[in-house]
């Protein structure tokens, strides 16, 4: 194995698909093709085999790792994977495609840059696939791939992955989505997922892992205007740094030097940055995603979950919010109790004022409230908040745009959220 | 220590940059969301990462948490000279909880006097977290680990009795951790969630954070059991009509000396180390846990009696 997969930030894959259209079977697939696959484990593989009698490795194995999961044979829970091609690392959240466990989906998309769904060839586009494809579209996860389940099982039948792929492509367009690429696969028999399969002669495309290889990780977030949220103030009051007074936090996206102007929101005071640490290291110059300790010209009243911006492109600063939130909790959304949000590094009291609609996940359109939100659905409010709030759209920025929802009696995630703008 | 003789991360090495950033990003909101947090000092190297990321975290303000050891008095002396060591050399508070106290009260019950402590060092963390009331604990499992822990939040929620509920988890979305605890509950955090071993090592190396002796190819008397290369000591003595013999090994991870076990290896230096790290064929906990090669699902179990 080359060194060089560790000069790049590991992507962060998300894989999403119905119950049984082998998602575990593709992650084991990948990792026993790329060697990835420790000795103990494929022994413990070999082993299955002999047992149950098979020809081929039952790959969920690697990955379904629960008693309960076993037991039942399906994934119920987010499994992270790590792996490295030549080109890269490889983070992959494992997704369960169980439709009680869509937060899951939500869960594994909030955070990828690219998703992974699969199709089974024989069954073709599902109502759970449009779920995810909704879900990845509405969380912005930037590369979508296509994996064509099962080729083996059709005969490696072109017009009915052609048909599919179609189908898909539609369906992105009317999301408002870039068409996803499609990748004709077997992740049992292992065709074109690492190696090319000599199966299917008209497809020219390259096998998933080359996708993925190839596909845009974080480094977008260097484009966007300089964001960090406060994370705390650095006081050690000691001899040695009587005087020191630092701000902690993650640059989240854009880049910061030493001499720059940066204002502080939500209140917009405006000071200059005079020295950016990474431990006692000093730089010259930071950018996303490093998380640095900076100090400032001015003595400034800072605390933590203020944001750090670019006065030339500064975040809206509001009092409420209109966002879509993906409801988590088995308790539906009551309207009339207090929630807490999450959003950076604040937490806010917040009451939702209004839900205006839901959202239909296998579509994303409309339609009415019935004055519930309930788990797995997704719905517009209006939020109102204790304090003025300082953020960007989802659409402009994810670390910025994004909250979530806390039960204050029983302290649950109950919902992610994601901020469409100001409202009214 | 003398921060400025450590080398620093080359600026163009994203994938450190992008898994170093995030560990002090949780670190930071652990400080911040906490009242009382430790930090679960083992001795062992991804507890040495962490104790390292924590002084970057803060610098130039001392290291926030205290380290807690829970010692189970199995342990190599080597590591304990270390555990010394480090938070002296970090400038840490350092609080040590021992098995034998457990034992002492009664609140642990050993099976036979030989047997392996890794077990019951749940007991002591719980106590340990009682007596001091530690809101939180930090602590350097990855989820490259083993099957359970792939599914281990960053943030994860342990009831009153120390347990895991993997079927309850809260959804963990973007990097916006909860850390809100009701009554009787306490939280584990895992700053090196998405680290794996071949990113443990090359950042020690890069970061030149020291680590036991343990860790580099030494030769030591062991006899083979199972394909296991378990080391002769006074916990775990010769067997009758067995043969040691002197291997050159070292140790992948540390623990209990009753259940540790070296694997073989020349490797004496951190290149040579990080050389076979990359090559690695057998997982870290397969080749060196005898407690995790009793059942395929052994450590969740473990995890849910409050195992951390």
């Amino acid at each position: 194995m080359s060194d060089t997969n560790f000069l790049r930030a590991p992507l962060r894959v998300t894989t999403a698909g119905s119950v049984d259209d082998g998602k575990s079977t593709l992650i084991g697939r990948l990792l026993y093709d790329l060697d990835a696959v420790p000795i103990d484990q494929r022994q413990a593989l070999e082993r299955d085999m002999e047992r149950k009698g098979r020809t081929i490795p039952d790959f969920a194995l690697l990955t379904d790792g629960l008693l309960a999961e076993r037991e039942q044979g399906i994934t119920v829970d987010v499994a992270y994977r790590y792996f490295a091609s030549t080109k890269r690392k490889f983070i992959i959240a494992d997704v369960p495609g169980h439709e009680q466990y869509t937060r899951n989906m939500a869960t594994g998309a909030s955070r990828a840059d690219a998703a992974v769904t699969l199709i089974d060839a024989r069954r073709g586009v599902t109502v759970q696939t449009r779920r995810h494809l909704c879900i990845s579209a509405l969380l912005r996860v930037r590369t979508q791939i296509i994996a064509v389940n099962k080729m083996d099982l059709i005969g490696h039948d072109l017009r009915r992955f052609a048909a599919i792929r179609d189908e898909v492509a539609d369906f992105s367009q009317r999301l408002g989505r870039p068409i996803p690429t499609a990748v004709p696969i077997s992740a049992l028999a292992g065709e074109n997922v690492v190696h090319k399969s000599d199966q299917m002669q008209w497809y020219d495309g390259p096998p998933l892992l080359d996708l993925l290889d190839s596909a845009p990780g974080e480094s977008f977030r260097l484009e966007l205007p300089l964001r960090m949220p406060v994370q705390g103030v650095n006081r050690p009051q000691t001899t040695e740094h009587h005087d020191f007074r630092g701000y902690m936090g993650r640059i989240e996206s854009g880049a910061m030097e030493v001499g720059q102007k940066i204002s502080i929101y939500p209140a917009g005071l405006t000071t200059t940055i005079t020295g950016i640490y990474v431990g006692s290291t000093q730089l010259q110059r930071a950018d996303a995603p490093t998380s640095v300790t900076i100090t400032v010209a001015d003595e400034l009243d800072v605390t933590r979950g203020d944001l750090i911006g670019d006065p030339a492109n500064p975040p809206q600063v509001a009092r409420k919010l209109a966002a879509d939130l993906i409801w988590l909790d088995r308790a539906p959304l009551d309207l009339r109790r207090p929630y807490l949000i999450k959003h950076g590094a604040r937490t806010h009291q917040a009451k939702v004022e209004t839900l205006d609609h839901l959202l239909d996940i296998t579509t994303l359109a409309e339609i009415e409230a019935e004055g519930q939100l309930a788990t797995n659905e997704i719905g517009r409010v209006a939020l109102r908040l204790g304090t003025d709030v300082s953020f960007d759209t989802y659409e402009a920025n994810r670390a910025t745009g994004a909250l979530v929802m806390i039960d204050p009696a029983t302290n649950a995630t109950v919902a992610g959220g994601i901020i469409r703008g100001a409202s009214a | 220590m003398n921060m400025n003789n450590v080398a620093p991360i080359p600026a163009q090495d994203l994938a450190f940059r992008s898994i170093e950033s995030e560990a002090i990003h949780i670190l930071r909101e652990t400080a911040a969301e906490f009242r009382n947090a430790a930090l679960l000092f083992s001795g062992g190297k991804d507890s040495a990462v962490i104790v390292h990321l924590a002084s970057k975290a803060f610098w130039p303000s001392p290291i926030p948490f205290p380290l807690l050891h829970i010692d189970t008095e199995h342990n190599f002396p080597e590591v304990i000279a270390f555990r010394d060591d480090t938070a002296k050399r970090y400038g840490a508070r350092l609080s040590v909880r021992s098995l034998e106290g457990s034992i002492e009260r009664g609140t642990v019950v050993l099976g036979r006097e030989d047997e392996s402590r890794n077990p019951h060092q749940a007991v002591t963390l719980l106590e340990a977290i009682e007596e001091m009331k530690f809101d939180a604990c930090i602590g350097g499992a990855r989820r490259d680990e083993e099957k359970a822990r792939a599914k281990e939040r960053v943030f994860s929620v342990r009831n009153e009795f120390g347990q895991w509920e993997p079927r309850s988890q809260r959804p963990e979305l973007w990097d916006l951790y909860n850390g809100r605890l009701s009554k009787g509950e306490n939280m584990r955090v895992f700053p090196i969630s998405n680290w794996t071993e071949a990113d443990v090592w090359r950042y020690i190396a890069a970061e030149n954070i020291h680590l036991p002796s343990l860790y580099f190819a030494h030769e030591r008397e062991v006899v083979e059991r199972s394909g296991v290369l378990v080391p002769i000591t006074p916990l775990t003595p010769l067997k009758p009509r067995e043969k040691p013999e002197m291997r050159s090994v070292r140790f992948r991870t540390v623990g209990d000396i009753t259940c540790t076990c070296p694997v073989a290896s020349t490797a004496r230096t951190m290149d040579e180390i990080l050389e076979e790290v990359i090559a690695a064929r057998v997982s870290e906990r397969g080749a060196t846990r005898l407690d995790d090669q009793a059942s395929d699902s052994a450590m969740e179990e473990r995890k849910r009696a409050g195992y951390f």
